[in-house]
């Protein structure tokens, strides 16, 4: 199986499972019930191909592995690459993991156009997958930027009340950030000739020129991470979006916006990261205690998770734009964290939900009596979130606050409130809603989780405590990768600093 | 290099001998004869392509100077034959549901047809405006086909005058210039006005009328007024035959005439391309949001499209002539398969026309709202969609050219576009259903929508033939 090109399997088997679902003929029951079933190996085929692929990465270097090169654009000299690196292969995985769950997860909630929702899945599941594995800028953009149709038809179609407002908000939001990247690519491509990202990342465009294009691929992954002040499509997406929708779009299309800053921002652009770093940091911070506080006042449980995410989120921005390497490693951990604690969340309030219809935090109380094991697996959930040693949760953090710790000891002072703030919001959403007093007869007349719920979150809480306890099974596999980065970057840095420094002591002189 | 050679000509001679004749068997025969008429011009098409494909496409000057007949011309010789049969097979159907089915309607269409291979081909000022005018006149009444209908009229009568007007501006223009110069000939004007230090006022008068009376031709803002009143007037199948070709055909002459005889004063003309290229795009995204009627919003979507194209040509070069040429290619495939479902909105054995009667289309007719959605997102260029590669390729030779204004300009614009767009999805996916349109999509109009969705899906996987085969084309334009 050496000579396989597992990522282009990875990234089409979807849509051979797409095509399949579509020549579905027959009863409507009889097709939604196929659909699921295609879509569910189908996914599940292309998750156990990472799983191959993640047993036989080299983790000793920072080589792209897997290589697949072939001709695409030619008349643009632009081509079809793709390969994986120790930064972008787990979150290949994470999306070859979180689409089965989210088609299980979707198998009884959604009851209208099955075949359509499996066929959106199948179809994101593509575009994610291609966009962690496309080593050409505009390949890249193509699986960046397709994710928005499928992710659009999902919110818009199966969901809540403001489902039209939300959709047209996410779109049109990431739409416009998106577009200036593609200037910039185009800008890169005219300046360096080559689209190709190793290449790229070898050779950085002139400093002078490095301030625009930095901005410009700002706008685009600022929007999808999200950072304060672009995030307000965040909340309302998530709100409106299907459970499974919440998901995805907490797990695997808000890692877009950190792993483009690590892809492009940091190794093509190092002068401008350098220079816009010190500002990053305190976005970061500002993300973190303003969404932290934000949270606080949630009444939504949906909401109150999305909240956290953008607080979350705030995290790997900073540890991306320190530029050490416990930073950026922090950065990455907390990234793929947070896929699982976050996509986990959002699975639970979609359990309680599917049972009551209702997001609201009063509705609930008193839950832990008629549903202990979902108390218990939202806990696990819950102080992950918090950040609680031995959860993965505290992994990234904590590493993250430690890099930031090298760069700037006031911004971290300000981004470790955002611990406490967190534990404050988590905590009271968890006394509201499992604990306290039973108010509400519906509330404590409920089920306790099904067979497929139970399926689905303990393989994730076992995740959750395994990277908490073991995370050495991604810094092992993304550190070389990390090294080099920090590296590369490292040098630009210190070559800028004495420049700056040549200049200031030849002024000295002239002074004396 | 002045001969009588009439070979390059032949499709052109072709169609008018078939024209011809197609005119005397429908006065012979009336009017029960237009089926046999439009399948007899749709095979015509496909000869006259044949044809176009066995000559020659070598660098040939033919009639006096007349018409060139190069690569570039072949080319969009054959995308404008394309944009024939496509919109034949849209309008046999309709034109028998809404019982204005008439013999002379195909035999129109072959006439603009000539005329517009002609304005690719044009080598002389005289020339242009021939063909022009041949082209235009057929349009005049086509748009007024619906006799009975006043909005018809109306849109017959507004085009008309309108089009006069520019018509006139254009051969003032060319006197302007004729005068300044003493020659039509493109090669003659090129040669006189290469060695010119300072180039005087009056060409750059006549220029800038030439311009704008061609910018009228193509709906560029602000010669724009005409295009919503004329689609919505217009019978459908009309409007999708104005949607589809004559575009197509303005653009390949404005691109030889200021590539050719006008490249060396491109100082003269790229401000004004550039200013049209602009309120194009800026108007054709603002001024669609507010429409209800789905005809008017394409015409303000063909308005933005066409503003996109003139980025190409403002970045004057042989790469942003090649994005030219593919953006057009694309912009009739996909405009083609948007017209078929436009065509086929139809409740209670008539045609309805407002964006909210495509409400719930996906729970109802789901193979169509599915192939109008991916048309949509294609015109929104969003990847990986074939109108994607269009703007790629458009975009890239603006930056190239080093004109970021109009590059940043034109994808925050196609943010805007999307917005209506995806107002049509929106609709057809997010609504509640509207009763089901009338019936199945015939034969011709399935294959076309077909045909069109398929290659906007499957251009990812193939891009480089067709982008080669523009640049070709484009390249005939930049000898050396």
């Amino acid at each position: 199986m050496a000579g396989l090109p597992i990522l282009s399997i990875m990234t089409f088997l979807p849509l051979i499972g797409v095509l399949i679902i579509l020549m579905i003929r027959g009863e409507e029951e009889a097709v939604a019930r196929n659909s699921r079933y295609a879509a569910l190996y189908t996914s599940l085929f292309t998750f156990a191909f990472a799983v191959y692929m993640f047993l036989n990465f080299d983790g000793s270097t920072a080589d792209f592995q897997f290589v697949e090169k072939a001709e695409w654009l030619r008349p643009l000299g632009i081509g079809y690459h793709m390969g994986v690196d120790g930064i972008s292969m787990f979150f290949v995985l994470l999306s070859a993991f979180l689409t089965p769950v989210c088609i299980i997860s979707a198998w009884d909630s959604i009851e209208k156009r099955v075949r359509e929702y499996m066929v959106a899945f199948l179809v994101l599941e593509c575009f994610m997958i291609g966009t962690f594995c496309a080593l050409n800028s505009i390949l890249f953009y193509v699986f960046f930027e397709g994710v928005l149709i499928p992710m659009f038809i999902i919110i818009g179609v199966w969901g809540g009340p403001r489902r039209v407002y939300a959709s047209y908000k996410f779109f049109l939001y990431t739409l416009l950030g998106s577009v200036l990247m593609l200037i910039a690519l185009l800008v890169l491509m005219a300046k360096t000739g080559t689209t190709d990202i190793p290449t790229l990342m070898a050779n950085p465009v002139a400093p002078s020129l490095q301030i625009w294009l930095w901005l410009a691929f700002f706008a685009s992954f600022a929007v999808k991470l999200p950072m304060w002040p672009v995030h307000t499509w965040l909340p309302d997406a998530h709100v409106e979006a299907p459970t499974a929708g919440s998901v995805i779009l907490a797990g695997v299309l808000l890692k877009m916006g950190g792993y483009g800053f690590l892809r492009f921002s940091l190794p093509i652009m190092p002068d401008a990261s350098a220079f816009f770093g010190p500002y990053m940091l305190w976005l970061g911070v500002i993300a973190i205690i303003y969404t932290s506080l934000v949270a606080l006042v949630q009444e939504d449980m949906k909401k109150l998770v999305a909240y956290s995410s953008v607080a979350h989120m705030g995290y790997v921005t900073i540890g991306v734009f320190t530029g050490t390497v416990q930073g950026i490693e922090g950065g990455i951990f907390q990234m793929i964290s947070h896929a699982l604690i976050s996509g986990a969340l959002f699975l639970c309030v979609g359990v309680v939900y599917d049972r009551l219809h209702t997001r609201e935090i009063s509705r609930y109380g008193g839950i832990v009596g008629n549903m202990p094991l979902y108390a218990f697996i939202m806990m696990v959930f819950m102080l992950g979130s918090v950040g609680l040693p031995g959860t993965s949760g505290f992994v990234g953090e904590l590493l993250t606050l430690m890099g930031a710790f090298q760069i700037n000891t006031l911004a971290t002072l300000f981004a470790s409130t955002g611990l406490v703030l967190g534990a404050a919001y988590m905590l009271l959403m968890y006394r509201r809603v499992v604990l306290g007093p039973p108010v509400n007869q519906d509330a404590i007349e409920m089920p306790d989780m099904n067979k497929r719920e139970i399926g689905l979150l303990f393989p994730i809480a076992a995740m959750v405590l395994w990277l908490g306890i073991f995370p050495n099974t991604v810094m092992d596999r993304i550190g070389p990768s990390v090294d080099k980065l920090v590296a590369d970057y490292q040098k630009h840095v210190k070559i800028e600093l004495e420049m700056t420094v040549d200049v200031e002591g030849k002024k000295e002189e002239g002074a004396e | 290099m002045i001969g009588f050679d009439l070979v390059p000509l032949f499709p052109e001679l072709f169609l008018a001998v078939t024209a011809m004749a197609h005119l005397i068997i429908g006065v012979s025969r009336g009017n029960h004869s237009t089926n046999f008429v439009f399948w007899a011009s749709a095979v015509t098409y496909v000869v006259a392509a044949l044809i176009l494909v066995g000559v020659s496409w070598g660098d040939a000057i033919v009639l006096n100077g007349m018409f060139k007949f190069d690569n570039f011309a072949g080319f969009m010789k054959l995308i404008i034959l394309l944009g024939l049969l496509v919109s034949s097979a849209l309008s046999v159907k309709y034109l028998d549901d809404e019982g204005i089915s008439r013999f002379e309607y195909p035999v129109l269409m072959t006439c603009a047809g000539i005329g517009m291979m002609l304005m690719v081909s044009a080598n002389n000022l005289l020339a242009l405006y021939m063909a022009l005018e041949l082209q235009s006149l057929s349009l005049y009444v086509l748009a007024a086909f619906r006799r009975g209908s006043l909005q018809s009229a109306e849109a017959g009568v507004k085009y008309f005058s309108l089009g006069a007007l520019s018509s006139g501006m254009i051969l003032f223009g060319i006197s302007l210039i004729y005068g300044y110069t003493g020659t039509l000939d493109y090669g003659t004007l090129s040669a006189t006005l290469l060695p010119m230090q300072s180039i005087p006022v009056g060409i750059t008068f006549g220029l800038v009328f030439l311009l704008a009376g061609l910018a009228f031709k193509i709906s560029a803002v602000p010669f724009h007024m005409w295009t919503p009143d004329v689609y919505q007037g217009a019978p459908t199948s009309v409007t999708a035959f104005f949607a589809i070709v004559p575009k197509v055909a303005a653009m390949g002459l404005i691109m030889r005439l200021l590539f050719e005889p006008f490249a060396s004063v491109s100082g003269q003309w790229d401000q004004i391309i550039w200013f049209l290229s602009a309120s194009s795009m800026v108007v054709g995204a603002f001024a669609a949001i507010v429409q209800e009627n789905i005809k008017r919003l394409l015409a303000y979507s063909s308005i933005g499209n066409m503003g996109y194209a003139l980025v190409g040509i403002a970045a004057v070069s042989s790469a942003g002539a090649g994005a030219v040429v593919l953006y057009l290619i694309i912009y009739l495939i996909m405009t083609s398969g948007v017209f078929a479902v436009v065509l086929s909105m139809r409740r209670n054995g008539k045609a309805v026309e407002n964006i909210s009667d495509l409400a719930g289309l996906s729970q109802t007719q789901p193979m169509l709202a599915y192939a109008m959605a991916i048309l949509m997102f294609s015109m929104s260029g969003i990847p990986p969609m074939a109108g994607f590669f269009g703007k790629l390729m458009i975009f890239q030779a603006a930056v190239e050219a080093q004109m970021y204004v109009l590059a940043v300009l034109g994808v925050v614009t196609s943010v805007v576009a999307a917005y209506y767009y995806l107002r049509i999805i929106k609709v057809m996916f997010f609504d509640t259903p509207a009763p089901a349109f009338d019936g199945a999509l015939p034969f011709a109009r399935r294959a076309v929508l077909a045909l069109s969705v398929i290659f906007v899906l499957g251009f990812v996987f193939k891009p480089s033939l067709a982008i080669i085969i523009a640049k070709n084309a484009a390249g005939a334009l930049f000898p050396g």
